[in-house]
């Protein structure tokens, strides 16, 4: 996946390190080694590499990370332009 | 002899007794070797049939588990499997390719047996089972409706509650004594792991990404070695995705082509063998947008220059499209809205290739489409106002 890169500067992913526990669920489950444990908390070692899935956010036993997630599949999001973000979609 | 026999069978049926007339000759049975028109009959119905249910080719027995009979699956696919896998993959009955949820096992699976939990898209469940040859393991299959795992999670059809509700459905507590679930990291997006374990008294554990680091793991004491935890997007797996986005382009397509056709009829001579012809140029060059957008552009991904993928397919576009250009013979202002056609189809669809990708992030996708779709538009007026105005006027 490091031949893979994309988009620099846009993930929403963002970490309260204060309220970490330590628990190195989120480096667990991230496709793509964002995280890595530091002196027992948890620390954000690529932000670029990050693809907004969630899956960190709602594995993490204290809700220490929050980001959001989405489809990133194009015809979804002009639905949503044109819907509006809540409406039901038909996706892919 | 034959007779004999015959009016022996018609006496036994109760018909011919019992008002003393004669028996009616279409009643009368066939004797066991009389001969029959057609193929000879196939095997009798299998003890495991069902009124109702269907066999599933892929089962192999049934097995006796204290919550009663279940299904063994075998672990090598079949010709019906291969040729399943190819439909779907070509997009045929895609939606309706799944199996039925609940527990399977492969080999002999006992109480200490692992439990691997998956969607119940047939591909996936297939890819899973492959890999599994002389491995002894429990399979839940969650109700994921028919997708994969990846983007069930991502539509939280596989989640936290779907994966309570199997284990419960299928009481697993009482089929093994271990208190483990083994789940392919890619539904960590849809599965929060400490909230299972909170509702149903199982751990998760994060198994590898793809099923062919399985037997690996689960021989290692359940050990994920560094690269099975990590993406990878080959010229294989990006190949099979394909057929997928074309087909996704085919529905609209069946507008454009006409409209490419209404649009090649504007001009000052109209006669048929013209139109056609003007038309053609048009369908080709919009065929060849798709080709450069949808096959070209995800094959050359890695090698094609910048991150955004509407640029990437303007790029492969424009190279479609001088080849189109070429092919047909194309000249002057006609041409230029030929490449042109043809640029803003490719970028349009490459830039919906993003979703089908394992790295782009929807806030990124955002970007680049308030960037690539006004350049996209902007090219199909340009295209237009030359195929036309050429026409008249230049
Ligand atoms: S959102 Fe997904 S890709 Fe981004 S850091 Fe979390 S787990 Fe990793
Ligand atoms: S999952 Fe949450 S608590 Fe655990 S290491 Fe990551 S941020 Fe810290």
């Amino acid at each position: 996946m490091k031949d893979y890169r994309y988009l620099p500067g846009v993930s929403t992913l963002v970490l309260h390190v204060d309220s970490c526990v330590g628990c190195g669920s989120c480096a667990l489950v991230c496709p793509h080694q964002v995280f890595a444990l530091r002196d027992k908390k948890a620390a954000i070692i690529d932000l670029d590499g990050c693809m907004e899935c969630g899956a960190c956010a709602l594995n993490c036993p204290v809700s220490a990370i929050s980001v959001t997630p989405g489809v990133g599949c194009a015809s979804y999001i002009i639905q949503t332009w044109i819907k509006g973000k809540d409406a039901v979609i038909e996706c892919c | 002899m034959r007779e004999i026999i015959t009016n022996k069978g018609s006496c036994d049926c109760g018909v011919s007794g019992m008002a003393g007339l004669p028996p009616l000759p279409m009643f009368q049975p066939e004797p066991d070797d009389a001969p029959c028109c057609g193929a000879p009959p196939g095997p009798p119905a299998s003890e495991d049939e069902r009124p109702g249910y269907q066999l599933c080719p892929f089962v192999e027995r049934f097995v006796e588990t204290p919550i009663g009979q279940t299904p063994q699956v075998a672990s090598a696919l079949g010709v019906v499997d291969h040729f399943g896998s190819l439909k779907a993959r070509l997009g045929i009955n895609r939606d309706q390719y799944r199996i039925a949820p609940g527990l399977y096992s492969v080999g002999v699976a006992g109480s200490g047996s692992p439990v691997l939990v998956t969607a119940n898209y047939k591909l996936t469940f297939d890819a899973l089972r492959r890999e599994l040859a002389g491995v002894d393991a429990w399979i839940l299959v969650l109700d994921t409706r028919g997708v994969n795992v990846w983007c069930a999670a991502g539509k939280k059809t596989f989640s936290t509650e779907e994966v309570v509700r199997q284990v419960q459905r299928a009481r697993l507590e009482e089929i093994v004594c271990h208190r483990q679930l083994i789940l392919p990291q890619l539904a960590a997006p849809g599965v929060a792991a400490h909230r299972v374990r909170k509702a149903c008294g199982f751990t998760v554990v994060w198994g590898p990404i793809r099923a062919a680091d399985l037997r690996a793991f689960l021989s290692s004491d359940q050990q994920v070695e560094e690269g099975m935890r990590q993406l990878t997007f080959t010229m294989a797996e990006r190949a099979v995705l394909i057929p997928v986005e074309i087909s996704l382009i085919m529905k609209p397509a069946l507008w454009i082509l006409p409209a490419l056709f209404v649009l090649a009829a504007v001009s000052p001579q109209v006669s048929p063998g013209l139109v056609w012809r003007r038309g053609l140029d048009l369908a080709l060059a919009f065929g060849g947008g798709v080709f450069s957008g949808a096959v070209l552009m995800p094959l050359l991904l890695p090698w094609l220059p910048w991150r955004s993928f509407y640029l990437k397919g303007l790029l492969t576009g424009l190279l479609g499209g001088l080849a189109v250009v070429v092919g047909r013979g194309g000249m002057g202002w006609d041409a230029v809205s030929m490449v042109l056609l043809c640029m803003a189809v490719s970028s349009y669809a490459a830039m919906n290739f993003t979703g089908a990708t394992p790295y782009a992030s929807p806030s990124g996708v955002e970007k680049e489409m308030r960037r690539g779709i006004p350049i996209q538009i902007a090219a199909l007026l340009a295209t237009v106002a030359l195929w036309v105005g050429g026409q008249f006027w230049l």
